[in-house]
């Protein structure tokens, strides 16, 4: 508890439960400051962003372009990371491939958490049939494994970005309602919400400014959880052969790729497997740190 | 008591009956001819319309998802499109093997899960609590195809112990699978303890600071029997829903390991009717996991109530 906190302003100790933005902001870099495991998570997340952003500054080699007179070449000058089977640098691939996990699983968790928000706040507030019918819809969906999901669509629809995005989101709206409904059932018998009711407010209305400024935090860390399952999802997609199409520079698919020569370059499937790796641990120590500074149980959320 | 059970099994029948419906959705009726779909851009006119008189197509959806389900009820899924076999028999004899996989996984996840997260709610914030919490972190940060390739280079290249690929089709033999069995279900067991630890030590963690743990502890019961009568216990029943819920990532996980070993199994026979649009069999194998994902919970829910007395006299769990 430091009194002298460089936030931009100043705010009371304690943060009230319905914070204002400044008050999020110092609470959110309080926050942040007191998890050491939220710190590490976020700034691990936070290279893999740059080193994806920055992947032409930081190597020559284009990640598409075959070379086969320098294929399944070890660690060198040259090449940092060896290459692979038909001669594309590894650590060029790594690098770029970064752009396509990160791009495409930022845009399916932000699809799909947003959407799970609306319909579980929406859920918690209307309660009734409308509660009943949707929870009925959920468990059906839930019992269909995603993955199985995910290639039933792909079947159907063909692979391509657009496919993918909305086909993840979709997966995952129905556990990201559980959680957020659940969280959304403690705020809604709150005297403010019935305040709100009694006004003649829309539930748009009151979801938006209500209920939701007070189930921020499990959003957040339900967004964090959702990230890394959307991530190894994804990546799992492109491993089986139905996510990225094969020059694309995806992790997924290079260790897909290289397993067959995983004796003559090792690093070829190592690489991605590090960076996979460490993406992935970055989110979860960041939604660990989040949730456990917040004071969201996850495991009791039911997730 | 009775009539929470049957409250219980008539949603898990409904919940089922909403799955069937979502897959036959999924599959049949989004947008597009199906018969095209199946058989590409370059299928002849004959060839499309003989199949849409094979699969029926020229009924509407709902006469057509009602025969569905009622020869399913009957054990008939249809005839796969491209080995021309009975979908049930192929289905099935996946099925087994993909159970054997299953089994050893849920075996060697639950025992070495429960002991390891024993072990880190017993000795919290010291050591071999931030090991075990550390390990268990980065297992569920890994994919299955990574744990399974690194075990590969591992237990089959580095130390040839173990079959790297399975040689055999769908219809070996258990003793001649066995060998092949333990790679995949280390790498699903891997990343399925990740989460039963971290559950079984925040339950232990709860039931050791619960007032009856010290009442036992003060009448100078040694901290084995408290571990076992009191903290195992009551880390079962929240670890029993961890495992129903992970029933379903459990057979998308068989499904992705399957391919790395060429294991004959379920998710195997998944990708291939995936790859060759064989609509049949993958409706099957998805009503098929529809209905073991929803039998696992229902299993764990009544499980939970025969091992908690609380929840037999209040009647309803969530």
């Amino acid at each position: 508890m430091t009194a002298l906190d460089p936030a931009p302003t100043p705010a009371p100790a304690t943060a009230p439960a319905p914070a204002s933005a400044g008050g999020r902001t110092i609470r959110t870099w309080r926050t942040l400051r007191s998890s050491r495991t939220a710190v590490i998570g976020l700034a691990v997340v936070g290279v893999h962003v740059l080193l994806a952003l920055l992947a032409p500054l930081l190597t020559p080699h284009d990640p598409v372009a075959n070379s086969p007179s320098h294929a399944l070449l070890g660690p060198g000058p040259e090449h940092w990371a060896g290459t692979d089977q038909y001669g594309r640098d590894v650590l060029a691939r790594v690098l770029y491939g970064g752009r396509y996990a990160l791009g495409v699983s930022a845009v399916s968790t932000v699809l799909g958490v947003a959407l799970g928000t609306v319909i579980g706040c929406a859920a918690a507030l209307r309660g009734g049939w409308f509660d009943d019918i949707l929870s009925r819809v959920l468990d059906a969906v839930l019992s269909i494994p995603a993955i199985l999901a995910l290639l039933v669509v792909v079947t159907v629809l063909g692979t391509g970005y657009p496919v993918i995005i909305c086909a993840v989101a979709v997966v995952f709206v129905p556990q990201v309602v559980r959680v957020v409904r659940g969280a959304a059932l403690a705020v809604v018998p709150a005297d403010y919400v019935t305040a709100a009711r009694a006004r003649g407010e829309s539930t748009w209305a009151i979801l938006r400014r209500e209920v939701l400024p007070n189930i921020v935090d499990v959003v957040c860390v339900e967004f964090a959880m959702r990230a890394s399952w959307v991530v190894l999802l994804i990546s799992s997609l492109s491993f089986l052969g139905f996510g990225a199409a094969p020059p694309t520079p995806d992790w997924g698919l290079m260790v897909a790729e290289n397993r067959t020569a995983i004796t003559v370059v090792p690093m070829a499937s190592l690489a991605p497997i590090i960076a996979l790796a460490t993406l992935v641990v970055g989110i979860n120590l960041a939604s660990d740190g989040l949730s456990k500074a917040w004071g969201v149980d996850r495991i009791r959320e039911g997730s | 008591m009775l009539s929470f059970i049957a409250r219980r099994t008539i949603s898990a029948l409904g919940t089922l009956l909403l799955a069937s419906v979502l897959v036959f959705l999924a599959v049949q009726a989004l947008p597009g001819d199906v018969a095209t779909k199946i058989l590409g851009k370059d299928a002849t006119p004959d060839a499309v319309a003989g199949l849409r008189e094979q699969m029926g197509l020229d009924r509407p959806a709902w006469e057509r998802y009602l025969d569905w389900v009622e020869s399913a009820l009957h054990g008939d899924f249809g005839t796969s499109l491209v080995s021309g076999k009975p979908v049930a028999t192929e289905a099935a004899a996946h099925l087994g093997n993909s159970a054997l996989i299953a089994l050893v996984t849920v075996l060697f996840a639950v025992t070495g899960a429960l002991v390891l997260g024993v072990l880190a709610g017993l000795y919290r914030d010291r050591w071999a609590d931030h090991l075990i919490s550390t390990v268990s972190l980065v297992g569920m940060s890994i994919p299955e195809f990574v744990v399974a390739t690194v075990l590969v280079l591992c237990f089959s290249i580095a130390l040839p112990w173990f079959p790297a690929v399975v040689l055999y089709g769908p219809d070996a033999s258990v003793g001649q699978l066995l060998p092949a069995v333990w790679l995949p279900a280390l790498a699903l067991a891997t990343v399925m303890a990740a989460y039963i630890v971290r559950m079984a030590r925040t339950s232990v963690i709860d039931v050791m600071a619960s007032e009856y743990v010290t009442t036992a502890r003060l009448k100078g019961l040694s901290t084995w029997r408290v571990v076992t009568r009191h903290a195992l216990p009551g880390a079962l029943l929240p670890t029993l829903h961890v495992i129903a819920l992970n029933v379903a990532w459990l057979v998308g996980g068989v499904a992705v390991v399957e391919n790395v070993f060429n294991y004959p199994g379920i998710g195997k026979l998944l990708l291939t009717s995936v790859q060759n649009r064989d609509l049949p069999v993958i409706q099957a194998v998805a009503l098929i996991s529809a209905v073991v994902y929803v039998v696992c919970n229902l299993a764990a829910d009544l499980g939970s109530m025969a091992l908690n007395p609380k929840l037999r006299t209040r009647g309803r769990t969530r």
